[in-house]
């Protein structure tokens, strides 16, 4: 192939000493300034990707229903909102949780996220089993992993009842360790 | 008179830009003249991005990239706007096109040695264009704002938490926070929109460069190994005396593969189109089928196979050690025979390697380890009773979840075996055992039956008989 010639054009005569410090001298400056440069730029960039992630949100309780509203024993999907979404999350701050009435009142919340790879898993009634529809991973009735991939039993939420609202406490998206 | 004109403004670009010259020069690189229908990948792939990027911006002209919004204009895109679906449809099968190019050029310059000396760091930038095009794949699939979006950002943050150290952290910045919200979809778009195209048209740059600059690798001859010592002047010697400018004599051949490709893919995209939009990408909505794309399918069968006690490991260090070991190849290996005729075991790889992929994504489109949750209550044919133990048994078969993993007269999942015939293999005692127990991939269901219900299921069970003719 025919290389183009890469050399810098001549600068005609040969560069006394002097001059050649001075071009090694203007080189590095032009260096460190346009560093300097480069900083100034980069430094309000790279903090405004990063520090949403090193700001701690505030969990917040959310009400999902009256006591009366759940049948003691029966386990249903409740949907709450996530701690001040963005103003444009749309339906994506909403997120759900699998709440079952213990007794009068005692509750359970668990995730509805598999300990595998975070897919939504059903709770079936009769079976009183949770499948999910990715892996195949299956719950039992207390969360513990019956069947399949899932390395860890299904998170709970904290879940209270005040003022005769069953309330659950937001939590950040439960990734398995 | 007109033409003449032309000349002298062509004349004047030329004297003052100097581009047409260079580009000219740049077409009409020698290249070797056995260079035939193999070596078409490599520019499809390259004009299927370009279809993408064309496409690609038509469709920012309509979509908002706001959780809120995403969804609402993907409907609007597909339903409304004219040539919306046919664009979509576009840009679907282009990135199909360009995912499959990718992986047919890589098999090819495998196969041919092309990645030998002086060729290593064309396939370097080569395997970071993959990794580009596959992370492409995927943030597109998000862009689609819908329900399966949603969990297939889950289930990528839930892989990279596997990560030692800076798994929590990585995942966190994958959801965009600490739930998927409305800053997961932004941040998608924008590495979808600018950042990995900015990288893909870089390195293709860089790419191209490397090829210009080493040459167009000859088609191998057995016998004929590569010397780092003797290569380059071989080469030129083979350039000199028989090679042919690549605009026309080589060219012609990518331009008709390429046309042909995109007819194919406008064809797709007019008679099947892009993919459905599923349910709102609304993280609440428990009723969800998560599944990813077509090119990440085989993908999705690995990760409901690994087995469990080595798949904490193998999610991370896998695809790392994937990634690291197609980089290093022209390294380790780079003299040598090219020829896959002396390379037998270059042949049994990429055999392999695409027969590991079917067989997977047949798997992953069938996914017979998840629960079919549409599995119908068996009928009163099938079960051959309407009351009495029999009939309760079959009747406990659905509500214990049973009929979702296992499969009676072609009715239920396929997650454990077919009982369609289970009391011709299992005794009454044995049957009890088992459903009593469980096993690695079925629950115990010893608390969850009472005797007499457990008894009515196995006598249901011990009716599962062959049927005789």
């Amino acid at each position: 192939m025919n290389e183009p010639n890469h050399e810098p054009p001549s600068t005609g005569c040969p560069a006394s000493p002097a001059e050649l410090s001075r071009r090694k001298f203007l080189a590095r400056l032009s260096l460190a300034v346009g560093g300097l440069g480069a900083v100034i730029v980069t430094v309000p960039v790279a903090g405004f990707l990063l520090a949403p992630f090193f700001v701690r949100r505030q969990e917040v309780w959310r009400s999902v229903g009256k006591i009366e509203s759940f049948k003691i024993g029966a386990t249903s999907a409740v949907n709450y909102e996530d701690p001040s979404p963005l103003p444009w999350a749309g339906v994506t701050a909403h997120t759900a949780a699998w709440l079952r009435r213990v007794n009068a009142d005692t509750f359970i919340a668990f995730s509805i996220n598999c300990t595998h790879l975070g897919c939504p898993v059903r709770w079936l009634p009769k079976a009183n089993l949770f499948m999910c529809p990715c892996h195949g991973g299956v719950y039992y009735e207390d969360g513990t992993v019956a069947a399949g991939p899932p390395p860890l039993p299904l998170p709970r939420y904290p879940v209270r009842v005040k003022d005769g609202e069953v309330q659950i406490q937001t939590s950040p998206f439960p990734i398995t360790k | 008179m007109l033409k003449r004109f032309l000349h002298r403004v062509w004349d004047w670009v030329d004297d003052r830009t100097g581009l047409p010259a260079m580009i000219g020069r740049m077409a009409t690189h020698l290249v070797p003249p056995d260079a035939k229908w193999w070596y078409v990948f490599g520019s499809a792939t390259l004009c299927a991005f370009m279809i993408q990027v064309v496409t690609g911006i038509a469709l920012a002209f309509s979509y908002i990239p706001s959780a809120s919004e995403a969804y609402a204009t993907l409907h609007f895109i597909s339903s409304e706007a004219p040539f919306g679906h046919f664009l979509r449809g576009l840009h679907y099968y282009g990135a199909s096109a360009m995912v499959l190019m990718v992986g047919l050029h890589m098999a090819q310059v495998f196969l041919a040695g092309s990645y030998k000396f002086p060729r290593e760091l064309n396939w370097a930038t080569g395997v970071l264009l993959l990794a580009f095009t596959l992370v492409m794949g995927f943030t597109g699939q998000l862009l689609r704002g819908d329900q399966n979006a949603v969990w297939t950002v889950v289930v990528a943050a839930e892989q990279a938490g596997r990560a030692p150290f800076i798994g929590q952290w990585l995942a966190h910045v994958i959801l965009g926070g600490d739930t998927v919200g409305g800053a997961t979809l932004t941040r998608f778009f924008a590495i979808h929109v600018f950042i990995l195209p900015g990288f893909i048209f870089a390195f293709v740059g860089l790419h191209l460069w490397l090829v210009l600059r080493h040459g167009i690798s000859e088609p191998p001859k057995p016998g004929k190994p590569v010397d780092p010592k003797t290569y380059r002047r071989e080469y030129q010697e083979l350039i000199e005396k028989s090679g042919k400018p690549f605009w026309p004599d080589a060219a012609w051949r990518d331009v008709v593969f390429c046309v042909a490709m995109i007819v194919v893919i406008a064809l797709l995209a007019m008679v099947s189109g892009a993919p459905q939009l599923g349910k709102a990408p609304d993280p609440g909505i428990i009723d969800a089928t998560p599944r990813p794309d077509w090119y990440f399918m085989w993908y999705f069968a690995v990760l409901a196979l690994l087995p469990p006690e080595t798949e904490r490991y193998l999610i991370i260090y896998g695809p790392l050690l994937v990634g690291m070991v197609l980089i290093s190849l022209p390294f380790l290996f780079n003299r040598g025979e090219r020829s896959p005729r002396q390379r037998p075991w270059a042949i049994a790889v990429v055999l392999m390697i695409v027969l590991m992929i079917t067989t997977l994504w047949v798997e992953g489109v069938k996914s017979p380890w998840s629960p079919n949750f549409k599995a119908q209550p068996l009928p009163a044919s099938v079960v051959g009773a309407t009351n009495g133990p029999v009939f309760l048994g079959a009747q406990l078969f659905d509500d214990k979840g049973c009929l979702n993993c296992h499969m009676i007269a072609d009715d239920g999942g396929r997650r454990g075996p077919d009982l369609t015939e289970v009391a011709d293999r299992l005794s009454k005692n044995q049957m009890i055992l088992r459903i009593a127990n469980g096993a690695g991939n079925m629950p115990a269901y010893a608390a969850n039956l009472t005797p007499a219900q457990m008894d009515a299921l196995v006598t249901f069970l011990q009716t599962r008989k062959r049927q005789l003719p």
